[in-house]
This record gives C-alpha cells, structure tokens and sequence, in this order.
C-alpha cells in the first residue's frame, strides 16, 4: 500500500512537474525570391533578366532613343538689349543658366514630343564662349514592358540678332501710324476740349506720343489699329472728316510682307463756339428756315445753330456740313465789346414748317453803344437771342458787322437791308482777373509740352465756356482745387458769375508723403 | 552540336514538331526543307513522322510525349491516329485524351522520367499521363505562368526554364525533376522556350534567330557534344603532342 501511495505521490509530481512541449507555429514572411541570373542573349554577359533578355550596353547599341533629337540648335541673342529670341517674334531676358533660358532650350529642341523628357538641365560652359549645353535625360519605351532611360548633351550656340526694338532705334524709326488731327483756326479752344474728352475716356492710352504741330497735334501709334480707334473716337466727339494714306517703308520680296507707316489726316471743322456763320440759303430752308446768319452756341459731335433774331435753334451734323461747308464770319478773337444802353422783350413771328426754338433764350430788342465810344450819341439797334441775361449796363462781346471787313460769297448774295448792324454773341460777367479768382476749380493735362496753360487766353476762355454751359461740363471731369479752397470770400459778386457747384467737382486722388495730415486734414474740413 | 533550322521562314520551330528520344513527329510544311534537316540528323537512330493533329500544322503544341508514349488531344482524327500507330515503333503506346486545356504541348512538359504539368488540368487526365508516359506528375508554375509547356524545355540532361524564374523557384524545380536548370532565352532574346527550341538526349534544333551566347548555353545545360570534340580529347591528341620524353 505505501508503494501504491509513493507511485501514486510520484506519478502527481511528475504531472505537476511535467516537461511542458508547445509546439510553436510562427509567421515566416514568405521570403522575396532574388531573380536569378541569365546570359545576355547577345554578348553573354551576365545580367538579371529584363523583358529584352539583352545586357544595357547591347540595349543601347541596338536602340538609340535619342535618335530623332538634333544634338546642336542655335539660340539668337541681342546684343543691344541682352535678350534672346523666343520664336516666333517676342525677346525674353534671361540669364545665364536660369530657368527662362532653359524654356527657351527646350522649346527649341524638336522631337522632344516623341520621348518622354524625365530630367533637364545645364552643362557648365565657358561664360564667353557663346556655347550653351544642356544635359537631358529621356525615356522610351523600346519594347512592351521594356522603358529605356538614356542621357544626353544639347549643345546651343549663341548667335547674335538685333532684335525689332534695337533695330527701330537704330534707325530712328519709332511709329508706325499717326493722326494728324487739324483745325484751321487761329484759336485753340476745341483742342482744350479734346483734351479733357480725351483725358475723360482714356482714348490716349495707346499713343506713343503727342506732338503739338502747327495748327493742331499729332498723335504717333505703332500701329495701324491705334490710331484707327481714335479716328473713331474724334468722329464721334467732334464734327470732323478723315482721310488716310500710307507709305512704303520696306517690302520683303521673298515673303511678300509690307512694311507700312500709316497716316490718318483729321480735319476738325473750322467754326467753333461764339462765332458767327453765315449759310448759304439752301441749307438755311432746309434747316428749318432758320435765318442765314447765325451764332455758333455749341459744338459736340454735331454743331449747334442759334439764329439770334429768332432764337431758333438748328442742328447741323458733321456730314452736312462737309457737303455744305460755310465759313464763320468772324471768330471770338474778332468780337469787339458793346456796353448794353436799353432792353424789351420782343414778340417774334412764327410760322409753320419753322425749326426748334430755344427754351432757354429770349429774343430781345435792345439798344447797344461800342464801348470804344462809350458817352457818345452813337446807339446801335440789334435784336439778340441773350435777352434773358441782359440788363442795362451789361457789357456784351459782339460782331459788328458794318465795321468790318466780311469776305464770304454767301453774305454776298443777301439783300444787304436784311443784313443786322451788330450781332452780339455773349456776354461779359466779369473781368478775366476775377473770373480766375472766383474759380475754386481745376483740370488735369495730358502733358503735352505746350506754351504756359494757365495763362493762355484761350485756355481761360474755355473755363469760362465750362462754367457757363453745363451741358459742355457733362464730358469734363473736373477737380476741386484744394490751395483755392481755403480762401473764402464769396459774399461780394457770388450771386452774378456762373460758378461750378461743389457736387459736380471730382476730389482728386492725391498719393503724397502724409496721407493723414497737410492737404488732407484740408479737405476734410 | 544544336542546329539553327527554320520552319517556312518562322524561327517557332517548335511548335511545328516534337522530338523525343525514340521518335520526331514534324507537321506537313509547304516545302521539303524542314523535314529533310530532321531526317538527316536523325533518321539513322529514330523514326520521324510527318503528320497533322486535327488537320493542324502545330503539332509541337498539340501533342506530348516521351519514349514511353504520346498523348494526343481529343480533336485528332481518326485517321492521324491510325497512322501514328502505324509508324511509331510498339514500345510507344499513342492515347487520345480528354481534356479541356486541349494543348498538350503548352501544358505538359515532360522527359522520361519525370513532368510537370499546369496546376489546373483533371485529375484524370494527371492519372493518364502517369500511366502512359511511365512518369512522375508535378504541378507547378514556371516563373508564375501555367502554361509549363511553353516556358520550360526538359531533357533528360538538363532543362532550360524561362528567364524570369527566380533562383529560390529554380532550385525548387531542379530538386523537383532532378535534373539542372538554368534560365534562359532563346531566338534572341525570346521568353518561349518550347516554341523555340526541340531537345533529346543527343540533338538539338533550335530557331534560326538563336544566338551564339543562346546556343552555347543549350549545349552546355543539355549536354549536346560533338563527336569530333571528343575525337580531339582522346584519338587526336597523342598525335597532336609530341612526345617530350
């Protein structure tokens, strides 16, 4: 019995204390089998096997990839400017070795479609030996599966060319098209004009050039499209015709191309404001039977009849007048000054078939003296459309008529008794000095390289035009004059002169050293 | 020495023909200048048959086989049978099998003693072939393609596998069929092996594309030695030496 307990005792040690097996499953990554080797089926050398089954150097005997792709281009570069050439016509400036010169390069390699371009770049050259190599690695694929990588030199040379702009100075020849625009008067009020219209719309953005010329201004372009929008921009502004012409400046035989300098003539018409017309009588009736002598009031892109006897209103557009031209009588330069003695209002017949009278005159019979011979007995009778702004003891700018000496056909052929003495065309609100004071106002310039503006009789004559007429002002951006803001003494005289209200003045946008304080720290005030 | 022939200007010559130890069947070309290369070579020692399988030329695909027999598809006629019986000698018994991978050629490579065959024909078919061919059946891939036929040739002195076998899956096969392999090409650089190139333990026919570097290794791997080379190692060279004693 005990033996039965120590086996039993035993055989619980042992199970207890039992060698333990385990038996351990682990993960073996299965392992990437290595390609074996094979001979070159050309050379027999040994290679891993590839989808050609042919060593690189035996590959690269058969296939050159780089076999459409010319090893040599040249490269045009211009020695006045430093610029190369990027086909077909523009220059690019590029430095050595920088990534613009590299798109020239490659732009210049053809066959470059066919492969694909993997890496490029450049080869170290001699800084002056006008070489430029540029290093490219390809791909093809030569066969299904099979892509080949080779690298190779481009080498460029540079060559010189002058480029169009170096040639143009060279040869001193900087435009292509020019209008010439022209008005035969002696004064230069409607150019004043042009200009502010001009200035208004941006139409001088694409000149290269204003030059003032006798009699008017020529504008240079460098091409003909240029000046042809601003030929079209003067016919729809001012009454005017245009002709062109063009001339040869070089021909190219090989490739039939011509080389032009185009010229546009513009001629403006020669009457303007405040002066006095005389039509023939045909386009009189077909006016509306408006009287043959008349006063300009206004010019837009149509001029702008008033006949002072009747204050009717007439139209004429540009067309007509170039197939009908009349002369003015005389011009504002012309006017003498008469000093108004009596006024009445006058009743005016009307018939039927006549034209559009005015709202904004009024007919009057009134009793003017020169004021050369102011204090003498010599009145002077005249009926005037300015009856609405006229007063005894007004001063009046007007076109005597028995004094001077008219020569027109068209004044001619009218029976000398309907012919009036005087014909006064506008009046005087004060003297030039005053008027310049007054104005609170400016304009800009194109900055042409003109005679002293401001001083300008004609110049200030137009201002004047600009502050009477609000219609005129509507094409005119026109600017506060900050340095006469601050002066303000408008008690004496405000009520008479016709003044530019502030809400119609532009505040000009100044960029200057201190944004906060000076001219600002004005105006908000 | 391993002869370069071409099959009607194609270089596939093996595809036209199968060569085994104890027969060569080559199919019926336009002209006389295939068959006539083989019956030089060979007609002394083992009968060659032209023949077709189903009216086809590509025999070399079609059929498979080693000294012991020749399995053919189920599309030969019954006529080709007959006539196959008729000309090869007793000891290489001819079976028609069914099989739906109809291409014996492409799906079985085998010499006498051992095969390896597509891992998906039938279970019969794998029964057949044991029985027929007298050998030892392994389903394998060569370098990840199934058709074993077309990439790996196999002699009794060695085998030639395609070029993209790794070296783990080489000496896995070798130990497998017992015989050395090597990777290579044939007809310049081409994958297919079989399609290339016809082997038996003395001869070799290769495509005429074959290059040099190729043919030196097909000699070397399937043990193809002149007889003149081993006249110069023994008959030749005690009168090439002159005795120095």
């Amino acid at each position: 019995k005990d033996e039965k307990v120590l086996l039993n005792f035993v055989c619980v040690i042992y199970w207890c204390f039992r060698p333990q097996y385990y038996i351990k499953m682990e993960y073996i990554a299965p392992v990437p089998s290595a390609p074996g080797i094979i001979l070159c089926c050309d050379c027999g050398a040994q290679i891993h096997p590839n989808p050609t089954n042919r060593c690189i150097a035996c590959i690269r005997t058969r296939n050159d990839i780089s076999e459409g792709i010319p090893k040599q281009g040249n490269l045009y570069f211009c020695r006045g400017c430093e610029r190369y050439l990027d086909p077909p016509a523009s220059w690019v400036v590029a430095a050595l070795e920088s990534k613009e010169l590299l798109r020239l390069c490659l732009k210049k390699i053809k066959g470059l479609n066919k492969v694909r371009l993997v890496d490029a770049g450049f080869a170290w050259t001699e800084p002056h030996s006008k070489r430029v190599k540029v290093k490219i690695a390809v791909q093809k694929e030569i066969q299904a599966g099979a892509v080949l990588q080779q690298e190779f030199i481009v080498e460029f040379v540079v060559v010189g060319q002058m480029c169009d702009d170096c040639h143009r100075v060279e040869a001193k020849d900087y435009w292509g098209a020019v209008v010439q625009v022209r008005q035969k008067t002696d004064h230069k009020r409607t150019f004043y004009y042009l200009e502010q219209l001009m200035l208004k719309h941006r139409a001088h953005e694409k000149t290269l050039g204003i030059k003032p010329a006798h009699e008017g201004l020529d504008f240079y372009y460098t091409n003909e499209q240029g000046a042809r929008q601003l030929v079209d921009f003067l016919m729809s502004v001012v009454p005017c015709r245009w002709t062109h012409s063009k001339k040869l400046i070089s021909h190219d035989i090989h490739s039939n191309s011509y080389n032009y300098k185009f010229t546009f003539s513009v001629e403006i018409v020669t009457v303007c404001k405040d002066s006095v017309v005389c039509l023939p009588s045909k386009l009189a009736h077909q006016l509306g039977g408006i009287g043959q002598i008349c006063v300009v009031h206004r010019v837009t892109n149509h001029i702008g009849l008033i006949d002072p006897s009747t204050a009717q209103l007439a139209e004429v557009s540009s067309t007509v007048f170039w197939r009908t031209p009349f002369n003015s009588l005389c011009t504002s330069k012309k006017l003498t000054e008469f000093v108004v003695m009596d006024t009445n209002a006058a009743d005016v017949k009307r018939f039927s078939g006549q034209g559009p009278i005015s709202k904004k005159h009024q007919v009057a019979e009134v009793w003017v003296q020169r004021a050369s011979e102011l204090g003498s007995d010599n009145v002077i009778f005249c009926r005037t459309h300015l009856g609405h702004i006229l007063n005894p003891g007004d001063s009046v700018l007007g076109f005597d008529l028995r004094l001077s000496n008219v020569n027109d056909t068209n004044i001619d052929k009218i029976n000398p008794d309907l012919v009036p003495d005087v014909i006064l065309v506008k009046k005087i609100y004060a003297d030039k000095a005053t008027r310049n004071r007054r104005r609170r106002w400016r304009l800009k310039h194109l900055g042409l390289d003109d005679d002293a503006h401001s001083q300008n009789k004609d110049y200030t004559d137009f201002l004047e035009d600009l502050e009477e007429d609000p219609q005129y002002r509507t094409n005119v951006n026109i600017y506060r004059d900050v340095t006469k803001m601050a002066s303000d003494d408008c008690e004496s005289e405000a009520g008479e002169i016709p003044q530019v209200s502030l809400e119609e003045m532009l505040d000009d946008l100044h960029i200057g050293d201190s944004p906060t304080g000076g001219e600002a720290a004005e105006m908000m005030q | 020495m391993a002869i370069r022939c071409q099959f009607e200007g194609s270089n596939e010559i093996g595809v036209f023909a199968k060569l085994t130890n104890a027969y060569c069947l080559t199919g019926i070309g336009a002209s006389a200048n295939f068959y006539s290369i083989f019956e030089e070579q060979l007609s002394d020692t083992i009968p060659v048959v032209f023949t077709s399988i189903a009216g086809c030329r590509i025999i070399g695909t079609m059929v498979t086989g080693n000294r012991h027999g020749l399995l053919v598809p189920s599309t030969t006629t019954d006529t080709e049978l007959q006539l196959l019986r008729d000309h090869l000698p007793d000891k290489v018994k001819v079976q028609r099998i069914e099989e739906r991978l109809s291409a014996l050629g492409n799906v079985v490579v085998c010499n006498d003693y051992v095969a390896l065959v597509h891992p998906d024909i039938d279970r019969e078919t794998e029964e057949t072939i044991h029985d027929v061919l007298q050998v030892e059946v392994f389903r394998h891939t060569v370098a990840n393609n199934v058709l074993v036929g077309s990439y790996a040739v196999l002699s009794n002195q060695g085998g030639i596998v395609h070029p993209a076998t790794p070296t783990q899956e080489q000496d896995e096969l070798s130990m497998l069929l017992q015989v050395p392999l090597v990777a290579g090409t044939v007809n310049r650089g081409s994958n297919a092996l079989a399609a290339g190139l016809l082997v038996n333990d003395w001869a070799a026919f290769c495509g005429m594309d074959t290059t040099a570097t190729e043919l030196n290794v097909i000699e070397s791997i399937f043990k193809i030695n002149d007889a003149p080379q081993s006249a110069i190692s023994t008959t030749m060279r005690k009168a090439l030496i002159d005795s120095m004693t």
